[in-house]
């Protein structure tokens, strides 16, 4: 079903490479020098919380927004010389955009088909975007997900060779975030490159190959998730809450044995541990010799969000 | 593999099914005309003369009076019960006598009716006091197809509905489009940019067919309204206007965000014209000081045009300073928009 492509026709290097970028927007800084390069086949990942210029950083490459200043060499070429042909190598989804209502789903994609000199037939890509039961149907009566996959089929009618995605499931249930995971990692196994952006931690870890961190501007952290995970020597996160953490002897927990952080957090207790066999019976002993009452115990593995939260202090999502 | 779609045709099939899909732009734009024409047509058709309803104070005067056939006359014996039938309208006009022989005629010279009750009651008044007319007249009646009020009201709705879907067309869909960054998602693609402005026209003058077909169809078949001019001549003026208004309409939505705003511009621009134009009634009504002005406007030209074409079958070459009106607005129009115009 998915079209392999060719990689002995295209030439060698990076699929984009970013150098310095800037861009402020009045007196806000939203790209700050930004270097970064995204390799051919690979499924790369811009996380940050919003407002870290995720959005702005993937229209200046997607040439719906100048820089200021800085380079973008996307496919071999520049927006300012290649545009039309970069136009047509691309597939685009943009983090807002409401298709007309009116129109139908096979409308749709065919009128954003015609735009483009070659790729799969309009009823390719509705099936790509597994909604031929919704072929006829009426782009406003779709679900959300259902929109989200019409999106996504806007994005391949030119059978790209690098996909920009801009939050592509941000208001979605998860029953519908992870259909759109399939879609997107079939994607990746035809051998297209992508650009996500998104502050989803899971989606960043389960799909992408790489992942930048960014934080205000800048990229803060770069590698595969594991390198990532493994680069703030943390395995394992141990939160626990406690009858009466005002007594609780912080202090004392952080000097406990393969103890790298402890943190109080909304009444909760987080604790950054290497290994999770020896820092849960320490840590239940030392709560039993300061007389505290435990009245909820979770462990999870490290995960980019925790990197983020290392780094920065913050949380990705601050709801 | 199938035959690949020109984005030009795609751009123009969407304009037509997000317009044909919208009942309430069908109504307004193809029902509304029709409705409106059909009603100001029926409240001002031509009657035959009125029987005026007038008063008189004593049965000499009434028998002298009810010999003029367009007199209705009631006799009143007290002047209180006369008098308010005067105040209320019942009556036009009341004739008591005075002293001496002498006729007194009571009425409100403002009002069109009781004018023409006095002429006619003091005629009938002499007439039977023994008045013999020095010169032997007649009448020969006539009445024609063309000196109408729907035949002056036709022409005018004609050129404000090509106003009203010239410009909301455009405004409405562009500035949609730009707020739901429907425009931005198409600029991403390979679209190329003037097909997306072409399709615009090209619907426009689609829609236009139908439109001037309706609504002069139904004046020709239903209120004989005429059509003197050539027929080709009345579709390039519409299509003229159009692309004027159209034009017009791309400047408005050169860089608006939002519907609201769209929708005041949109009035702003408008509403002049609806009322200084002649749509409903001639635009020389006007003081003499603004008929330059007015007779600068788009809609007057275009109005102006199409009743030449219309009522006096006014070849094109007449039409010269309202053809200049509208090219002048549609080039100064369009280009402005394309300077202005803003893709996000």
């Amino acid at each position: 079903m998915w079209h392999h492509k060719r990689m002995s026709l295209t030439p060698a290097g990076p699929a984009l490479r970013l150098r310095n970028l800037r861009k402020t927007y009045k007196d806000v800084i939203a790209v700050d020098g930004l270097d970064l390069e995204v390799r051919r086949g690979e499924c790369f990942g811009l996380l940050g919380p919003n407002g870290a210029g995720k959005t702005t950083t993937i229209e200046i490459c997607e040439g719906l927004t100048p820089a200021d200043s800085g380079e973008v060499e996307l496919l071999g070429m520049h927006w300012s010389s290649d545009a039309g042909a970069l136009r047509q190598k691309l597939g685009i989804q943009l983090q807002e955009t409401q298709l007309s209502e009116k129109l139908t789903v096979a409308e749709t994609i065919r009128l954003f088909r015609s735009f483009f000199h070659q790729g799969p037939s309009t009823e390719e890509v509705i099936a790509q975007a597994q909604l031929i039961e919704k072929r006829g149907a009426r782009v406003g009566g779709l679900s959300g997900g259902q929109k989200q996959r019409l999106a996504l089929g806007c994005a391949l009618v030119g059978d790209p060779e690098f996909l920009f995605l801009d939050e592509p499931t941000t208001g979605l249930d998860p029953q519908a975030r992870r259909q759109l995971w399939d879609l997107i990692e079939q994607f990746k196994a035809a051998g297209r490159t992508i650009l996500l952006t998104t502050h989803y931690m899971d989606e960043a870890e389960r799909l992408c190959d790489r992942v930048a961190i960014m934080d205000h501007g800048k990229v803060i952290a770069l590698g595969t998730p594991r390198e990532l995970i493994a680069s703030i020597g943390v395995e394992h996160i141990v939160e626990f809450s406690a009858g009466a953490t005002a007594g609780l002897d912080v202090a004392a927990l952080g000097r406990m044995e393969g103890i790298r952080g402890v943190r109080s957090e909304n009444g909760s207790v987080l604790m950054q541990v290497a290994e999770l066999h020896l820092a849960v019976p320490a840590l239940l002993g030392e709560l039993g010799r300061q007389g505290v009452t435990l009245t909820e115990l979770r462990t999870h593995s490290a995960t980019l969000e925790d990197v983020f939260v290392a780094l920065t202090g913050r949380h990705l999502r601050d709801e | 593999m199938n035959k690949r779609d020109h984005a030009l045709v795609q751009l123009t099939l969407v304009r037509f099914r997000e317009f044909l899909r919208e009942p309430e732009a069908l109504f307004w734009v193809f029902i509304f005309p029709i409705l409106l024409a059909a009603g100001l047509g029926v409240a001002f058709r031509n009657r035959p003369p009125e029987v005026l309803q007038i008063g008189a104070i004593t049965g000499e005067l009434k028998n002298a009076l009810a010999k003029e056939k367009l007199l209705d006359v009631t006799e009143f014996s007290e002047s209180a019960a006369a008098e308010q039938a005067l105040r209320t309208g019942k009556i036009a006009l009341l004739a008591e006598p005075a002293s001496g022989g002498q006729v007194v005629y009571r009425y409100d010279e403002t009002s069109p009716d009781a004018r023409t009750a006095r002429m006619l009651a003091d005629a009938a008044i002499q007439r039977a006091s023994g008045r013999v007319d020095p010169v032997a007249s007649s009448d020969r009646l006539i009445r024609e197809p063309g000196s109408r009020y729907i035949d002056f009201l036709l022409p005018g709705l004609l050129g404000m509905n090509l106003m009203g879907s010239g410009i909301w067309g455009l405004v409405f869909a562009i500035v949609d489009a730009r707020r739901k960054k429907l425009m931005k998602r198409l600029i991403a693609t390979p679209m190329p940019r003037h097909d997306y402005l072409l399709s615009f026209l090209l619907s426009r003058l689609g829609l236009l067919v139908v439109e001037v077909a309706l609504l002069a169809g139904f004046g020709a078949l239903v209120f004989q309204v005429p059509l003197r001019g050539s027929l080709l001549g009345l579709v390039l003026l519409c299509i003229l206007g159009s692309l004027s208004f159209s034009a017009i309409g791309l400047l408005i939505s050169s860089r608006l965000q939002t519907i609201e705003a769209a929708s005041g511009v949109s009035n702003l621009v408008m509403m002049p014209m609806w009322v200084l134009s002649g749509v409903f009634f001639s635009a020389q009504r006007f003081p003499a000081a603004v008929q330059p002005v007015i007779h600068a406007l788009p809609l007057t030209a275009l109005i102006d045009a199409l009743r030449a074409n219309m009522l006096r079958g006014e070849p094109l070459a007449g039409l010269a300073p309202q053809l200049g009106v509208l090219a002048v607005w549609l080039l100064v129009s369009f280009s402005l928009a394309l300077k202005l115009f803003r893709w996000r």
